[in-house]
């Protein structure tokens, strides 16, 4: 009888084109997602060694970070950095002959949210990207994980990455998420838990009732923050809602060979009895809405606790870093969550850019007004996503609000292009790092679901949406 | 790449757990087509203040750490994003060495293929390295790490051992490159595309 293997392990054996004793790997890489700011260097490399890009029709680069998302932002990118890395991309892409999706398609969008939406992310493929947030794809059962620069460049060259094979770990959420309690508030607490590094050298399997029940876009969210908890890549074994989701988008195989695919991503899950390396368990039942204090994803509580006292760490870094992180945010120990007002609010970014989230800040927003002095940015992960939501009317209530609706991009989770904080600025924030800067410079984030930002807005102070 | 036999070299202690790739290099920075020149806005808002001007307390604006090429870190060192340009502005600061009790996986990675070891101790090892680098009689005084021999010899002569693995060793003893490597395999890969297309067609289509 052959060894029970774990869901990872299947995706990887898969995948391997040789291996040495040692456990060194080249491992085939099924689809390359490519954006401006972590490839120029890579494809100038190619050019300097005189190399092709080796699966041009497994590869497609769409820009992100880096673009406007106002609505005249086709005719300025007015930072001339910025500028260069855009017109980079779509000339290395011409040049080596890449899929390119530009900012005028109505395709365009965050690399993370388009894949799924046009199926370019499927069941078992193996999906890298240079970017940490690509463990999002895992959402459907593929093995996806960020990549450096330098990777980037061996995976247009080879379609392969030498690695070395992860340890197993398992997240198992049992019981049902309270009304009011998102899969944002349960990636919060799970890394709460676990700690930023606590999956650090692991792939973590998401499984249990809380994951099943979870929409598509709530797995998505989840497996999101996967690196948040050190993890390259989180798995959800796909299933029905899966297939569901998956049929008819654009990329997605048709006829005779959708019966086929679907027959094999049936075989995508871990074996009874299969080993994993490390555990964790949570009760999703007494799960309450999340919100994070200071500056590490880590740094997270429901909302109805305090921002906690330094002392209160026995870990003398932790202490260091509680101590550190307060200065930053301008924090007092002992100060009720509830009581920290807000300047910002940011709704968006691969974590919370999909339609699901643009409904649910809807549903907070509809017949409510911004508090006075809070900005609201509501900023859509793709085209695709801005189209369906003006579809829906969501961009009304948001308009009437008194929140701004934006043109889709990485926008304000990360500090390079024009939508950031001023220093000293406190944001309730959708995405997904709450780092020193991350949003501008001096710029302090709390990050929380999107039913919990537009609570935000709508009282000026982080809120416990479940009152509203 | 750079070769790696043995660097002798300034170390600076940064004891901060949880340094985080937005710390190494603002994103603000990523906006380079180039691999160097980040060197100066490495740990920007740690080294500059508000203005720009240099904040004498950061370790990396004294003397003699601003030469420095061994850096002494905290747990979970380089966490966050995926970028490579915080090995980048490491390696163009001048450091070719980080030692911490632990590593985010992708910085890892990414600081071997620029030449930059990455040398994993226990916390209470680390704090006596630090220690060294930043006080009493040895503060400042110059290590030695030698790849070939897995041994740092702090500035008191005390040496300290360490393990890595043995192709990422290799590799950098030698300054190999890695897309090199993998292309000597270059038939297997065709060899799994083809395989794959009749398994999997739907792939392919």
């Amino acid at each position: 009888m052959t060894q029970p293997t774990t869901l990872y392990d299947k995706l990887w054996n898969g995948h391997v084109v040789t291996s040495d004793g040692d456990g060194n790997s080249i491992l085939y890489v099924d689809l390359h997602l490519v954006h401006e700011v972590t490839s120029p260097q890579a494809f100038e490399g190619l050019r300097a060694a005189g190399r092709k890009v080796h699966a041009p029709a497994k590869t497609i680069a769409v820009p992100d970070h880096n673009v406007p998302t106002t609505a005249d932002r086709l005719q300025i990118v007015r930072d001339p950095e910025g500028r260069l890395q855009l017109e980079m991309l779509e000339k290395n892409c011409q040049d080596f002959g890449v899929p390119y999706i530009p900012m005028s398609d109505i395709r365009q969008g965050i690399v993370h949210i388009i894949g799924p939406e046009l199926a370019l992310t499927q069941p078992g493929k193996t999906i890298v990207c240079g970017d940490s947030h690509t463990s999002t794809h895992g959402a459907l059962g593929a093995l996806a994980f960020g990549i450096g620069t330098s990777e980037v460049e061996h995976v247009l060259a080879t379609q392969t990455l030498a690695m070395k094979k992860s340890k197993n770990m398992r997240v198992q959420v049992d019981g049902k998420l309270p009304p009011g309690v998102t899969a944002k508030d349960l990636v919060l607490a799970i890394i709460g838990k676990m700690g930023t590094s606590g999956g650090t050298g692991h792939v973590i399997e998401f499984v249990g009732e809380a994951f099943r029940d979870l929409s598509m876009e709530g797995r998505m969210t989840v497996c999101n923050m996967t690196i948040e908890g050190g993890a390259r890549a989180g798995l959800i074994a796909p299933d029905d809602k899966t297939f569901e989701y998956l049929k008819g988008r654009p990329y997605a195989p048709k006829g005779v060979v959708w019966e086929q695919a679907v027959a094999y991503w049936r075989t995508l899950k871990s074996d009874e009895g299969a080993v994993f390396d490390k555990e964790v368990r949570l009760s999703a039942d007494e799960l309450v809405p999340y919100v994070t204090w200071g500056t590490s994803p880590e740094d997270a509580l429901p909302i109805t606790d305090k921002v906690p006292d330094p002392k209160s760490f026995a870990d003398p870094a932790k202490k260091a870093a509680a101590v550190r992180s307060l200065e930053y945010m301008g924090l007092k120990a002992g100060t009720p969550l509830e009581q920290i007002k807000v300047d910002k609010v940011f709704i968006g970014s691969c974590t919370n850019g999909r339609i699901e989230d643009m409904r649910a800040a809807a549903a907070v927003f509809k017949g409510r007004k911004v508090a006075a002095g809070v900005g609201v940015l509501i900023v859509p992960g793709s085209g695709l996503v801005k189209h369906q939501a003006e579809e829906e009317g969501l961009d009304r209530i948001f308009i009437a609000a008194g929140a701004e609706w934006r043109e889709p991009g990485c926008s304000m989770c990360l500090g390079m292009n024009p939508d950031t904080l001023k220093p000293g600025e406190r944001s309730a924030s959708t995405s997904n790092r709450n780092f020193e800067g991350r949003q501008g410079i001096g710029g302090r984030t709390h990050l929380v679901s999107p039913a919990m930002a537009a609570a935000a807005a709508i009282t000026g102070h982080l809120t416990d949406v479940r009152k509203i | 790449m750079e070769q790696f036999k043995v660097l002798k070299a300034v170390a600076a202690p940064l004891p901060l757990v949880n340094v985080d790739t937005d710390m190494i290099i603002p994103a603000r920075f990523l906006k380079t087509i180039k691999r160097t020149g980040l060197g100066k806005s490495a740990f920007y808002a740690m080294r500059y203040d508000d203005s720009g001007a240099e904040r004498p307390d950061f370790v990396l604006n004294k003397e003699p750490y601003r030469h420095s090429k061994i850096l002494i870190a905290g747990a979970n060192f380089g966490c966050g994003s995926s970028r490579e340009h915080a090995p980048w502005s490491l390696a163009d600061f001048g450091f070719r060495c980080v030692i911490a009790p632990s590593f985010a996986d992708i910085f890892y990675g990414n600081s071997f293929k620029n030449g930059i070891l990455c040398i994993t101790l226990p916390q209470d090892e680390i704090d006596k390295l630090a220690a060294k680098a930043g006080s009493g009689n040895t503060a400042g005084g110059e290590f030695t790490v030698d790849l070939e021999n897995l041994a740092i010899t702090a500035p008191d002569g005390a040496v300290t051992s360490f393990s890595l693995d043995g192709t990422k060793r290799n590799n950098l003893l030698k300054g190999l490159d890695d897309i090199g490597i993998t292309l000597q395999s270059a038939a297997k890969i065709t060899g799994f595309e083809e395989r794959q297309r009749r398994e999997q067609p739907w792939l392919y289509t």
